[in-house]
């Protein structure tokens, strides 16, 4: 037979772990949604992230933080990386307060010229650059330089990132 | 714009200015309405500015800043018309600042290739070394510019107001509110401005005026109504008023629309420099090269997309009287 004290020390406990448990389990995990270097073919990371709430995205973009505002921007994490130790190039994360939002940002200032992809919810690249909405989360990768391998690598780098949100 | 006869006409003239070089009649060259009562600018064009894979040809960058130089000051030699571009500025033996833009990333920043290109005239023309300070907000943006961070005095120096921080008074014009950099307070005592011509989301266009947004500690707080009157309001501050003698501005690549971050889809190059004393009439100018582009590639204009810059007639109102928007009076120079 267990002592009084020791059967309270036991139920804290069972309900402590429950209770972690119960706060842990709901939610999935917050990962970094920025691949290692190294986890995409050629791609290394080089600077970043950096990550800005929505009131203080203007130390990043400037005059675009009141366009991010009014759709609804809750934070923007941005990361730099190299391809194959030649291409540069940015990859921000937005994360809006609702796939409307995200929609919204994606839409605008779309051209003709841009290629509609499958990735994510809607995804569309240009030569340098490449764009996607997952969710309320909306991805743009630009590089610096237009070489023959730009797209593809581009699109491998979205890939990577896509599957870590 | 000016038509072809007027261009041949200010050419023509030009080459009197170069013939009559004395001390006298090189007095007062720079002042923007000295010559026909208007405000000089300048666009020096070069279409063979980028090299292969959109780097720029360093050697054809400084013949296009010595030729828009020349241009400007009507003085052909590029040593003796920084001596006296300096000179104007009252900055002889003093601290002369190349205020850069790298806001944008390494994709739409002040070329550095510009910046050196202009730190080398003035040191032939005797500014030393440590009196030459290129900067920005800080190390970020100088860097996305392609330049290095240095604060050795014997040698050219390079750093943002993180470094040297900010007046710690606010001063007032208008409604607007701001703290300057210490580098545009105490450092400079003629600052040139190397702006780089974009669209910009909230103000329209984004060159000389709204570069200054660069000396403030809180530029957020300017940007409110697509920039107007924060940028007019800005640039009336005595400080910017009077320390900012010169634009270069940087239209050798720019983006047309969704600026002012990069947007290599909507990429251009003009392959130009516009250069002018009269920031209004400057930003002018370089509005009218942005629609001109915007019309090229079938885009709306800033007006209908509800955006166009405002701040640039506020500029030349009666409360600011910071140049003219009026091209009758805006004296352009196509070369």
């Amino acid at each position: 037979m267990l002592s009084k004290t020791r059967q309270i020390v036991l139920t804290a406990l069972v309900l402590a772990a429950l209770t972690i448990g119960a706060g842990s389990g709901c939610k999935k995990a917050q990962s970094d949604p920025f691949p290692a270097s190294g986890a995409v073919a050629g791609w290394q990371k080089t600077d970043g992230p950096r990550t800005f709430a929505a009131k203080d995205l203007w130390q990043y973009i400037d005059g675009d933080a009141e366009h991010f505002i009014q759709a609804g921007v809750v934070s923007t994490s941005t990361a730099d990386y190299t391809y194959q130790r030649q291409l540069e190039a940015a990859v921000d994360i937005h994360t809006m307060s609702s796939p409307d939002g995200a929609r919204k940002i994606l839409e605008t200032g779309l051209t003709r010229d841009a290629k509609t992809i499958q990735l994510g919810d809607e995804c569309v690249q240009y030569a340098q650059s490449i764009s996607f909405r997952k969710g309320n989360t909306i991805v743009r990768i630009v590089a610096y330089e237009s070489t023959p391998d730009t797209p593809q690598a581009l699109l491998a780098l979205a890939h990577g990132v896509e599957s870590k949100l | 714009m000016s038509t072809r006869r007027e261009f041949l006409k200010e050419a023509a003239t030009g080459a009197v200015l170069i013939g009559s070089q004395t001390p006298l009649a090189l007095a007062g060259m720079l002042d923007a309405h000295a010559e026909t009562g208007k405000s000089r600018v300048v666009i020096a064009r070069d279409p063979a500015l980028h090299a292969a894979g959109s780097q720029l040809d360093s050697a054809r960058v400084g013949a296009l800043l010595d030729r828009a130089i020349a241009s400007y000051t009507g003085i052909q030699q590029p040593v003796e018309a920084w001596k006296h571009i300096v000179a104007q500025g009252r900055a002889e033996g003093k601290v002369v600042g190349l205020k850069t833009n790298g806001l944008g990333g390494k994709g739409i920043s002040t070329h550095a290739v510009l910046v050196f290109a202009i730190a080398e005239r003035l040191q032939q023309a005797g500014v030393k070394p440590g009196n030459i300070l290129v900067w920005d907000r800080n190390a970020r943006d100088l860097e996305a510019c392609g330049l290095t961070i240095n604060t050795d005095p014997s040698r050219i120096r390079c750093f943002g107001s993180d470094v040297s921080g900010f007046e710690d008074s606010v001063e007032t014009f208008g409604a607007s509110h701001a703290r300057f950099s210490k580098i545009l307070t105490r450092e400079c005592a003629m600052v040139i401005n190397l702006p780089i011509l974009k669209d910009h989301s909230g103000a329209g266009v984004t060159f000389a005026m709204k570069n200054m947004y660069g000396v403030v500690e809180r530029p957020q707080d300017l940007h409110a109504n697509g920039c107007n009157p924060g940028v007019a309001d800005l640039n009336a501050f005595p400080v910017v008023r009077d320390k900012i003698r010169l634009t270069i501005g940087d239209a050798m690549s720019s983006v047309y629309d969704g600026g002012p971050g990069f947007h290599p889809e909507r990429l251009w190059y003009p392959n130009a420099l516009i250069v002018g004393e009269d920031r209004v009439a400057v930003d002018h100018t370089a509005w009218s090269l942005l629609e001109r582009q915007r019309a090229e590639v079938g885009m709306p204009t800033l007006e209908a997309t509800g955006r166009p810059p405002r701040y640039i007639a506020t500029a030349a109102d009666a409360t600011h009287r910071l140049g003219t928007n009026d091209p009758q009076r805006i004296h352009l120079l196509e070369i």
